[in-house]
């Protein structure tokens, strides 16, 4: 039997999935770069969806029960989408002695949501993280990427009201 | 590049200094980053522009100053000047007095024991040189030890100096680091490996984080000089995705020390090739320990197996591969500039050396600080951190995080080394240090610690998986206060066997919080237990039952 | 590989539980107790598949090592001095199986495997009558969707015995695991229902191999739930290939 050993075509029309590529032949499509690929994919999509996972898989010949074992080990990895805004809160330590945990429940009594979700409109996902490693600045919290320093539960509050109502 | 180019290039930096003229360093690391620190350079720069002294001053970004709590921080280079809590609008003025004594208002008392009592090795150069550019770092002594390593000392020579340093591993275990040297030389593997860890999970821990951040050079060159020494081309470094700052930092540096010949082929012209490449972690604690690690960079799953064997013998692609922390591999290059004794003759007795903590939590001055070993955990509280703030009362220090122990009052005059911190039932671990005051449950901190270890538990073996777990429900009694004497007991038998079954060295490690809070704090337990109460009045006891009445 | 370039392992001694025995030095710690007649547990070790040292119930004590070593994977050495039933080990097995007993589901009366779960007859030989811990009955889902297997997952202990005889034997690596800790569970290829798999060949080795009631065959009765034992025969036959 002739094996087909030709790299599967691209999902879509999409340029983006060129920079997935880039990564993958950049570690000579080797089944070892299938994190760093996976670490692209979140990084232009936002989300490891089934179609990544499968355009992956393929490209690196790789089992798919394999890949997604991967994508779901790593807390890094989501494989939903999130919402527009996201609300990293630091449960490091430092922050939790210093008041994390009264943070998150302000946040989630706010946004109704619990750590890990996003809001049915899409306007807020809520992370609760392991540590940022800003223990000189605790209690730290993330939005969108920034990290904001010595958190009160009223200042938190007073960002998310004004994302939901942006 | 040639001994003479780097020694060139060392001579324009330090002219180019000797000109006059002053240099307003800003600490561009992640916790002064994120109190913008960015844009306070930013207006540094245009008010050095808008009073016309472009000429003779200049801004640049340098690393972490140590005191984040302060941040955003800026030193005049020349003068040794250090301004704390700087905004934007600061700038004018810090501008227009340069050359004048420091703006009183600014200023930051550079001679409290926070900066006076500190030992400097592996932050020699953090909040000095611009870590974006490879010249300051060559100026600072950068790459001398590589060139002194490969050009005049065989590699033998190379781990006899590192053994005779009486390093140990500064990743948490403390493992004689110039034994692991030679055991990986002597493997025998036709293809070898250096390893660089530096997935810092622990909560609380961010010394690697400003390594990397502020001298990413210092981790290359220490891990050039380590595959010289056992005879690997490869190099990997593994850092945390969410230390973006970090990733970008290294991923320049390698690029520019691919520049100048000192990555890759023929380094200095020797026969030495070395090539290094980063991996991103993903967020799995589990990833820090060696087998995990290496399982994470081959693309897989991060999960232990069982050693032996050692990646010494049977590492990265069942190769033979030196795995060694960042802390580690930074205090490389002096150790090889200086000689082993120079380095012995720093520390203690079993810990040579400095040690880099990560301050934090109940305690004034939070930040990164480097000590020598056998410092006291008095001094290093009360001196250079500054003592408990709000006039609290001081309850304990936990070090090693979700691996190590709550170390209470009566040992404040130890002397920190691994050996004294593992007598009272803890660990040095990676240097997070976390100060708790008389507001912090104990029980309560147990059971952070344990659900931190039983979500980051990979699940492979049953008593890290499921034990971690239990011992988790437990605590919830516990702090709920619905437990009895029973629950307590199984808890301590519980402890007992995941540290004694488990496949890892996270399973093996997970009770010690409990273990220690046990041991010092079983008051506490007891309170909640017997009494319904919570004496630090942290957890909800009181309320949750009136809810269910 | 030319046979003839093949190292010849040269034989050891060593003691198990105060008894000289000889064995190759290739050999594991675990193989050398079974030739000796020397019980020493086990539920995720199988024989034809590597050993991954996961269920922990094969520990023994050796001397001089600092810790308990897993006896499906440590290499015998010369000398050593092996202890299998050291009343810390007895309880420690015990426990341990008391963890796997209160993680999911393992009621036997309404398993599809009574009578012929590993689980079960390990409890039994070692004399586990009753569970201590709180169970913690996570609520998982049963996937029937495949025309002649299942697979229930609250009776899983996660041993990986499936992950690798796929892999390992039939080569289709159709099962892994997913997710980390308590949450982790066996899935087939992006954790779909097993019977939309494409890489599954439907050969059935998983079913043969689950120690429990996990993976079974449907439209059997649990009396006619016995397993096939192919492995070793297959182990064996490959092994006079070479």
């Amino acid at each position: 039997m002739v094996m087909n050993l030709t790299k599967p075509a691209m999902p879509s029309d999409d340029k983006r999935w060129k920079i997935v590529n880039a990564t993958m032949r950049r570690h000579g499509h080797s089944q070892h770069s299938l994190i760093e690929a996976l670490h692209t994919v979140q990084e232009i999509f936002g989300f490891l969806d089934e179609t990544a996972l499968k355009f992956v898989a393929k490209s690196l010949r790789m089992p798919l029960s394999k890949v997604y074992g991967v994508a779901t080990f790593y807390n890094f990895f989501t494989l939903k989408p999130q919402g527009e805004h996201t609300c990293v809160v630091c449960m490091g330590t430092a922050c939790y002695i210093k008041g994390a945990p009264q943070i998150l429940e302000a946040i989630e009594h706010i946004a109704k949501i619990k750590p890990g979700e996003t809001t049915a409109d899409r306007k807020l996902t809520v992370i609760s993280a392991r540590c940022f490693g800003s223990c000189g600045l605790a209690p730290a919290v993330a939005y969108d990427g920034e990290v904001a320093a010595k958190v009160t539960p009223a200042a938190a509050t007073e960002k998310i009201r004004r994302w939901m109502n942006s | 590049m040639t001994p003479e180019e780097l020694q060139k290039i060392a001579d324009t930096e330090l002219e180019a200094k000797q000109k006059g003229g002053h240099t307003l360093c800003v600490c561009m690391a992640a916790g002064c980053v994120s109190t913008q620190s960015d844009k306070v350079k930013e207006s540094l720069q245009q008010a050095i522009e808008k009073h016309g002294l472009k000429e003779t001053c200049k801004v640049k970004g340098v690393g972490c100053m140590g005191l984040c709590m302060a941040g955003p921080l800026v030193a005049v280079e020349q003068t040794g000047a250090l301004y704390q809590m700087v905004t934007p609008q600061d700038a004018d003025e810090i501008v227009k007095n340069l050359g004048k004594p420091p703006v009183k208002r600014l200023e930051c008392d550079t001679t409290q024991p926070f900066f006076t009592r500190q030992k400097k090795i592996v932050l020699e150069n953090s909040g000095i040189v611009d870590a974006e550019r490879i010249e300051e770092y060559i100026a600072a002594k950068g790459y001398e030890a590589l060139l002194e390593a490969l050009t005049s000392m065989n590699p033998a020579e190379v781990t006899e100096q590192v053994s005779k340093s009486g390093l140990r591993g500064r990743g948490g275990a403390g493992f004689p680091t110039g034994l692991k040297w030679g055991t990986v030389a002597k493997a025998r593997g036709e293809r070898k490996f250096v390893i660089c860890n530096g997935d810092e999970g622990d909560p609380g821990a961010f010394m690697d984080r400003s390594v990397l951040e502020s001298d990413p050079h210092r981790v290359l060159e220490g891990m050039a000089i380590a595959g010289y020494a056992v005879g690997a081309s490869q190099g990997y470094i593994y850092v945390r995705a969410e230390y973006p700052l970090a990733v970008k930092r290294l991923k320049d540096a390698i690029k520019q020390a691919e520049r100048h010949g000192l990555l890759g082929h023929n380094i200095f012209g020797t026969t030495f090739s070395f090539n290094i490449e980063v991996r991103l972690g993903a967020g799995a604690f589990v990833c820090g320990e060696e087998t995990a690690l290496i399982a994470s960079v081959e693309g897989k799953r991060g999960q232990p197996r069982p050693r032996p064997p050692f990646p010494a013998e049977r590492g990265l692609w069942d190769c033979p591969t030196l795995i060694n922390n960042v802390e580690t591999f930074a205090n490389i290059p002096p150790i090889i500039r200086n000689g082993g004794e120079w380095f012995a003759g720093i520390g203690t007795e079993k810990g040579k050396g400095t040690k880099v903590f990560a301050l934090a939590g109940a305690v004034k001055n939070t930040g990164l600080i480097e000590v020598p070993m056998g410092i006291s955990l008095r001094e290093i509280i009360f001196e250079i951190g500054g003592g408990i703030p709000d006039g609290k009362k001081f309850k304990a220090v936990q070090t090693g995080g979700p691996s190590g122990g709550c170390i209470p009052e009566q040992f404040l005059e130890m002397a920190v080394d691994y050996d004294s911190l593992a007598k009272v039932g803890s660990i040095m671990g990676s240097g997070g240090m976390i100060v708790m005051d008389e507001t912090s449950c104990m029980v309560d901190v147990a059971k952070f610690f344990m659900e931190f270890c039983m979500t980051e538990s990979c699940g492979k073996c049953v008593p890290c998986r499921v034990g971690t777990k239990q011992m988790h429900e437990l605590l919830t009694k516990i702090t709920g206060g619905t437990a009895t004497a029973g629950d307590l007991a199984m808890l301590e038998e519980l402890c007992d066997v995941v540290k004694n079954t488990s496949l890892c060295g996270l399973g093996m490690t997970a009770p010690n919080p409990v273990v220690s809070t046990l041991r010092y704090f079983r008051d506490e337990y007891m309170a909640h237990i017997n009494d319904r109460r919570c004496p630090a009045g942290v957890c909800k006891i009181g309320k949750e039952q009136l809810a269910t009445v | 590989m030319n046979p003839s370039a093949q190292k010849v392992p040269s034989v050891k001694t060593l003691q198990i539980n105060g008894k000289d025995v000889s064995a190759r030095e290739d050999q594991t710690l675990l193989d050398v107790a079974r030739e000796n007649g020397v019980f020493i547990p086990t539920l995720c070790n199988l024989d034809g598949l590597t050993p991954i040292g996961a269920c922990r119930l094969c520990l023994v004590e050796v001397k001089g090592a600092r810790r308990l070593l897993p006896a499906c994977i440590t290499q015998i050495q010369d000398n050593m001095e092996v202890f299998t039933e050291t009343e810390t080990l007895v309880k420690y097995r015990k426990m341990i199986l008391e963890l796997l007993f209160a993680e999911r589901n393992h009621v036997c009366s309404v398993c599809v495997s009574n009578g012929h779960c590993e689980l079960q007859a390990m409890a039994q030989k070692l004399g586990l009558d009753h569970i201590r811990y709180p169970y913690l009955y996570p609520k998982l889902a049963v996937d029937a969707s495949h025309d002649r297997f299942a697979v229930d997952h609250n009776r899983c202990i996660l041993c990986q015995r499936c992950v690798r005889v796929c892999d390992e034997i039939e080569g289709a690596h159709t099962w892994d695991v997913q997710g980390r800790g308590t949450a982790s569970l066996v899935i087939t290829d992006l954790n779909q229902p097993w019977g939309t798999s494409e890489s599954c060949t439907s050969c059935g080795k998983c079913v043969q191999v689950c120690p429990t009631g996990t993976l079974f065959e449907k439209g059997r009765a649990s009396g006619e739930m016995t397993k096939r034992e192919f492995l070793p025969y297959l182990t064996l036959m490959r092994e006079e290939r070479v």
